[in-house]
């Protein structure tokens, strides 16, 4: 599909041209998402985009779907009550890391315990973008922000591990720089049934870049060439070979009852119509 | 900017010049202007990979065909 019928299909054409400023990553995620729901071949009239507060989370109301624009760190409460009323749409959830892993952290945990089936992208740019760059619980540990001009102390969260040992069932890492590998993963999250995570390691060139001498887009995209290694190449090295990179590609898939099923069976087994 | 049936365009009203495409092209299809934006200097050398037109954060980028996936 040409990048114009993807538009037309796809985004709310009088929206465009996006905000976001030069060299974000937001635009080429939220254009891996769109292009995943087309390789997933999902329906557009049924599914459901729902996002919280922040740069990033702006992204459905440029996309032509059923979307909500929800409170900070809300994006996965809100899009859980979709899911529970109307199991039969596709829900899919954009967020930042400051708005799923800090404000939000409490909601990511529980909706991956209850493995509810829910797509879930986040905009990884290690920082809060929207508010003038302040860290985030993912910002590495050293780096700077505008609350850490001596760099943070804070370790940061390596946030599929959280959610792989929280009981999601499908876990990625992607970036945008790897924009065909991303377009898989999401789609492949797409298709899981069960709570499906793809942390997208993204570009802030704004405040991240700036703070860190990394001073743009391009310098910022080298750099995730330069440290992501894909999930093979890195069963092959070691924990030493391995420092200071992260790893890319679905890092976790599990089989496991999704729980708006889990919840059907138990209202038909409260009613007494045991299936 | 006119269209050439297969041949990449910017839709510079929308291009914000942040230099991907030109930086990551594998076969340095662009060349930057003064203000950042590229110009389609190298046509002919285009492979259609498609990763200018994925990559670009703004939509900016056009094959005028098919891309990904097909
Ligand atoms: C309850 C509440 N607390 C704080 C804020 C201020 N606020 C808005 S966006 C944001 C952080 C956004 O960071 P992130 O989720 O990483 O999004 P980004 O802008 O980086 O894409 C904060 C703290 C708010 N809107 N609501
Ligand atoms: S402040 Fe950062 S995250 Fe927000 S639009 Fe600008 S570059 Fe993107
Ligand atoms: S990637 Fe897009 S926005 Fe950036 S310079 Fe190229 S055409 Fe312009
Ligand atoms: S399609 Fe590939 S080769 Fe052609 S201009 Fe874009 S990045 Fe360069
Ligand atoms: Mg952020």
């Amino acid at each position: 599909m040409s990048v114009e019928e993807l538009l037309e299909r796809y985004t709310r054409r009088d929206k465009l041209p996006h905000i976001w400023c030069p060299g974000c990553g937001n635009g080429i995620i939220m254009g891996a998402v769109i292009r995943a729901l087309d390789q997933a071949g999902v329906d557009q009239k049924k599914t459901v985009i729902v996002s919280g507060i922040g740069c990033s989370s702006r992204a459905p109301g440029y996309m032509k779907f059923d979307t909500l624009h929800t409170t900070h760190g809300r994006a996965l409460a809100y899009a859980t009550g979709v899911k529970l009323a109307r199991p039969e749409l596709k829900v899919v959830v954009l967020t930042g890391d400051g708005d799923c892993a800090a404000i939000g952290g409490n909601h990511l945990i529980h909706a991956a315990r209850r493995n509810i089936d829910l797509t879930v992208v986040v905009f990884n740019n290690d920082i809060y973008g929207m508010t003038g760059g302040q860290y985030s619980p993912l910002t590495p540990q050293g780096s700077y922000a505008t609350t850490a001009p001596y760099g943070t102390v804070d370790r940061n969260f390596d946030l599929c591990e959280l959610v792989k040992a929280a009981g999601g069932t499908y876990v990625a890492r992607g970036t945008t720089y790897h924009t065909r590998m991303l377009i898989d993963l999401i789609s492949a999250g797409l298709g899981h049934k069960g709570f499906s995570f793809i942390e997208v390691v993204s570009q802030c060139p704004m405040y991240y870049g700036r703070k860190n001498k990394l001073t743009s887009a391009v310098a910022m995209l080298e750099w995730q060439k330069e440290h992501a290694v894909p999930v093979k190449a890195a069963a092959k090295l070691t924990p030493e070979q391995l420092k200071g990179k992260f790893v890319i590609g679905e890092l976790h898939r599990q089989e496991a009852p999704e729980y708006t099923e889990v919840y059907a069976n138990l209202v038909a087994r409260a009613r007494g119509e045991e299936k | 900017m006119e269209k050439v049936p297969g041949i990449v365009t910017v839709n510079e009203k929308w291009c914000k010049g942040c230099g991907i495409c030109i930086a990551f092209c594998p076969a340095k299809v662009f060349t930057a202007r003064e203000d950042g934006k590229p110009v389609v200097t190298n046509p002919d050398a285009c492979t259609r990979c498609g990763l200018c037109e994925l990559r670009c954060p703004d939509f900016a980028i056009s094959l005028g065909g098919k891309s990904h996936g097909e």
